[in-house]
């Protein structure tokens, strides 16, 4: 058996994750840090060049010479306080607490004496964003790094001052003790007055993770009295005296342009009007009056026929984009000869998946609040790019970026919905025309209609196996919904692997899981499809075409927890469905029932078998796999995005559906703890053996197969036969 | 626009709204209220969930001429000074919630239930809080949570001012 080292695992292009870097640097000086921090220890973690290759897929861009790439630092001040700063964001992930878990690990203080600052573009270092699971396996190293460097900084200054052999200086507790003697310190006393600089080395030791004593550990949520007593100040919580509330008039479908517009009435009104392009909104001093000066615009708007729903399918599989070559862009992949081996298959296999459009449906919808000091702009939004949305604020206003700060208050979610900045640009430009902050908050029916989407997409399998359940071809053509997971882990000499690029009629973006949810939903769906030609066991036969250790390691716990041989009864179904995707390996087993009179089905049971690496946070990854199969149920069953020539024809929670107290299944995880490998993320591979698990338990129980998400929008519609066997 | 008198926590505050503005937004905008959550303005999702005479009501779809004369309680008035609700106890302990916008409404709703049916079972549970929606799909921990404060919590001690 094999075992994929993660080095040696090629972090798959995400097309749809907006990336850019950073415009300018700027030379930190070590003098303003101090002003700004406060005299003590400074310890910065400098962004190495393999490091970043990862995150960007661009080593070059941000080579530099110290200090410039610098991705988090960290100041232990002279009352003790451990201030970190970071670019990541918070947003339900829980990184704030998992990485101040990291940073009390290593620096050996206590958890309360930590401050993250996160996600403000003006005191943290320059950062991506926070999406594709990369915090934990990128950060959470970096700071332990920082911190570690940090306590050896502090050991170094207790032994020179008693003279002692820092091998025999222990720290705990914010103290460092002389094992030989009964003497120690604390960390403040050895900052006091000093403004100590330490950049990290690659030879930091870290601390192993079988020795963690607060990593590893399940640890409350930092913030989570905050929350609980409704203190907390989410992004559309925030205000600022003499502030305004904004509203947009929207246009009346997708791209349209705006012919005409009268705004006589909504100034009348009391409201500052902006019409600028096509943009035209309002600000007032109430969400009422704005909301009503908004209706009291009137515009005229000019739109092109455009695609709907009903043909979606086949609209993508037409509109490719012209003239592009896969293999340019590495979207193609190719090995031994699939023609061939598709012809000399003992059983030759062609099938048609479908996945919808769905929304992020993030609980609290975009909101910003915007001000203007001169030609410095400040907002306060909820997105997972900080400094990007700081670029598109610059970009939009032709002001230089340091001229625009970005904070990013703990925010209501994002799920990869919040990449962009659309309320920070209305906000702003509100703002400036109405010389007073303004604070914009889309409406659920906005964020339903002028956010972005998870891609839709067309996925054709073909495959050739043998009689012995030998997989011997395999080619798979995806058209838009996206690249990652496109390859297949099973050993099948002859492949070609295809992605199709097309012109996506809805705006369309980043989402948890992503492309890997339709991937692995093809995969692992036709995978059932050709065990039950050679008339296999699915476990048998994923087994047998499957070296991968870890990812047989997952199957093989789900397998065992789910019970996977037992007996079942009439209408119940059992189905399978896993992989590997964002550094970590998942297997999902689901029971289904389907009820043969209504067609209604109902998914019963589910178990996880997860691991990423050494764990940081065992509760807090049970969350989060629990969270990934809730979330992935509505894209599996139910949730699809209807639209019309433009319009979005269920954008309001009464008319999507998403998952309910009511639709959770039993949810039982199986962690597999490796301390011997680094930590990886999880907010987003738990999720991708849903859906197939539950096509293929669907298949189990009546014979019928799905091929399109969602499986089950209104129950199923059974055939006489079925419901009278 | 008149002037609408509202007792909320046990307070009373005289607020200049039209009557048919939503309690919601006269909680937000005018009192900085602002754990309570905006989620869909539809009363679908529960985000804005306050007590109105003990009982959850979604303040996006109350009228705020409406409830002049009753006692209302929000998330800001759960907590006794720095001691917690039994039921804002548990869900910190239960890990109830990830990024936690739903969380206010969530506890709401389950004061109300408690308070109406204090012994709720797992059914129970999840039938009265199916109209709240928690996307990050913390549900099991939000059910468990509510179990372990049905243990502790008595009717008496569910919101001041709800009570009647």
């Amino acid at each position: 058996m094999s075992e994929r080292s993660p080095m040696q695992i090629p972090l798959e292009p995400e097309r749809y994750e907006l990336r850019e870097a950073a415009p300018y640097r700027f030379d930190l000086d070590r003098r303003e840090f101090f002003k700004f921090l406060g005299a003590g220890v400074l310890v910065v973690s400098v962004l190495k060049p393999a490091v970043m290759a990862q995150e960007s897929g661009s080593a070059n861009q941000r080579r530099g010479d110290l200090p410039k790439d610098i991705d988090a630092w960290l100041h232990i001040g002279e009352d003790g306080r451990v201030t970190v700063y970071t670019g990541k964001v918070e947003m339900g992930q829980n990184i704030r607490t998992s990485l101040s878990q990291a940073v009390a690990e290593e620096l050996r203080v206590p958890m309360e004496k930590i401050e993250m600052v996160m996600g403000d573009t003006q005191l943290t270092p320059f950062d991506m964003g926070t999406f594709g699971s990369r915090t934990t396996p990128t950060m959470n190293l970096q700071l332990r790094k920082v911190a570690a460097a940090a306590r050896e900084l502090l050991i170094g200054l207790a032994a020179k001052q008693w003279q002692a052999d820092p091998q025999h200086l222990l720290v705990t507790d914010g103290k460092i003790a002389d094992a030989q003697s009964t003497r120690s310190i604390e960390y403040t006393a050895l900052t006091k007055g000093q403004q100590l600089t330490q950049t990290i080395s690659s030879d930091i030791p870290l601390i192993p993770a079988a020795n963690w004593k607060v990593a590893g550990q399940s640890a409350l949520k930092v913030d989570g009295r905050d929350i609980v007593t409704g203190r907390h100040r989410y992004p559309s919580d925030q205000k600022l005296p003499d502030m305004l509330y904004g509203k947009v008039a929207r246009p009346t479908a997708f791209n349209a342009t705006l012919v005409s517009v009268e705004m006589k009435q909504a100034q009348d009104m009391g409201a500052t009007v902006v019409h600028d392009g096509d943009f035209v909104g309002v600000a007032a001093p109430s969400m009422a009056l704005a909301t009503a000066a908004a209706a009291a615009i009137r515009a005229e708007w000019k739109a092109d026929p455009q695609p709907s729903n009903k043909d979606l399918f086949d609209y993508l599989r037409k509109n490719t984009i012209a003239g592009k070559d896969p293999s340019g862009d590495g979207d193609l992949y190719e090995a031994g000869s699939v023609d061939h081996a598709l012809d000399a298959a003992d059983h030759r296999l062609q099938q048609t998946y479908t996945v919808s459009y769905i929304a992020h449906t993030p609980l609290e919808p975009r909101a910003a609040l915007a001000k203007w000091d001169g030609d410095h702009l400040t907002v306060w939004t909820g997105t997972q790019r900080p400094f990007g949305v700081r670029g598109q604020l610059a970009e939009a206003f032709r002001i230089p970026e340091d001229q625009v700060r970005v904070l990013m208050p703990d925010t209501g979610s994002g799920y990869g919905g919040k990449h962009t900045g659309e309320t920070a640009i209305e906000a702003a430009r509100l703002a400036r025309a109405a010389r007073r902050p303004v604070k914009v908050t889309w409406t659920r029916e906005e964020e339903f209609t002028w956010a972005y989407f998870r891609p839709a997409g067309v996925i054709d399998v073909t495959s050739g196996v043998r009689n012995d359940g030998t997989i011997t071809a395999w080619e798979f053509h995806n058209y838009n919904s996206g690249s990652a997971g496109i390859r297949t882990y099973y050993e099948v000499p002859n492949q070609r692997i295809v992605f199709h690029a097309v012109n996506s009629p809805l705006r369309q973006g980043s989402y948890r899981a992503l492309a890997a949810t339709a991937n692995h939903f093809a995969r692992e769906s036709h995978m059932d499809e050709m065990a039950r030609t050679v008339k296999m066991d699915s476990l048998e036969f994923r087994l047998k075409n499957l070296r991968d250790a870890r990812l047989r390691a997952v199957f093989e716990a789900a397998a065992k927890q789910f019970g996977w041989t037992k007996s079942k009864s009439t209408g119940q179904g059992f189905g399978m469905g896993g992989g590997y995707e964002k550094l970590g390996n998942i297997a999902t087993f689901a029971e289904v029932n389907v009820d043969r009179k209504s067609g209604d089905v109902r998914v019963v049971r589910v178990v996880s078998a997860f691991e990423c690496g050494a764990i940081v946070n065992p509760d807090n990854l049970r969350n989060q796999i629990e969270g990934s199969n809730i979330q992935g149920l509505g894209g599996a069953l139910f949730e699809a995005i209807e639209f019309e020539n433009g319009k979005i024809l269920n954008g309001r929670m009464s008319r999507y559906r998403v998952p309910r107290f009511s639709d959770v299944p039993v949810l039982e995880t199986v962690l597999l703890d490796r301390k011997d490998l680094p930590s990886a993320g999880a907010g987003e591979c738990p999720m991708v053996g849903l859906a197939p698990a539950i096509a293929n338990a669907i298949f189990d129980a009546i014979g019928m197969r799905l091929r399109s998400l969602p499986l089950a929008p209104n129950g199923l519609r059974l055939s006489a036969d079925v419901k009278s066997s | 626009m008149s002037t609408i008198r509202l007792t909320i926590n046990g307070k009373s505050y005289a607020v200049d709204a039209e009557p048919q503005s939503s309690l919601l937004s006269v909680l937000r905008e005018q009192l900085d209220l602002t754990g309570t959550k905006y989620g869909c303005g539809e009363g679908q999702c529960g985000a804005c969930t306050v007590l109105i005479d003990g009982k959850a009501q979604r303040s996006c779809i109350t009228r705020a001429g409406t409830v002049s004369q009753k006692q209302i309680t929000t998330i800001e008035g759960l907590a006794s000074g720095d001691h917690l609700h039994p039921v804002q106890e548990a869900f910190l302990d239960a890990a109830a919630m990830q990024c936690g916008y739903c969380t206010s409404g969530m506890i709401m709703s389950a004061v109300s239930l408690l308070q109406q049916n204090p012994s709720a079972n797992e059914r129970e549970i999840i039938d009265f809080m199916d109209g709240n929606i928690c996307r990050c799909g913390a549900y099991p921990r939000i059910v468990r949570a509510i179990q372990k404060a049905a243990k502790v919590a008595q009717p008496s001690v569910a919101g001041k001012g709800a009570g009647r």
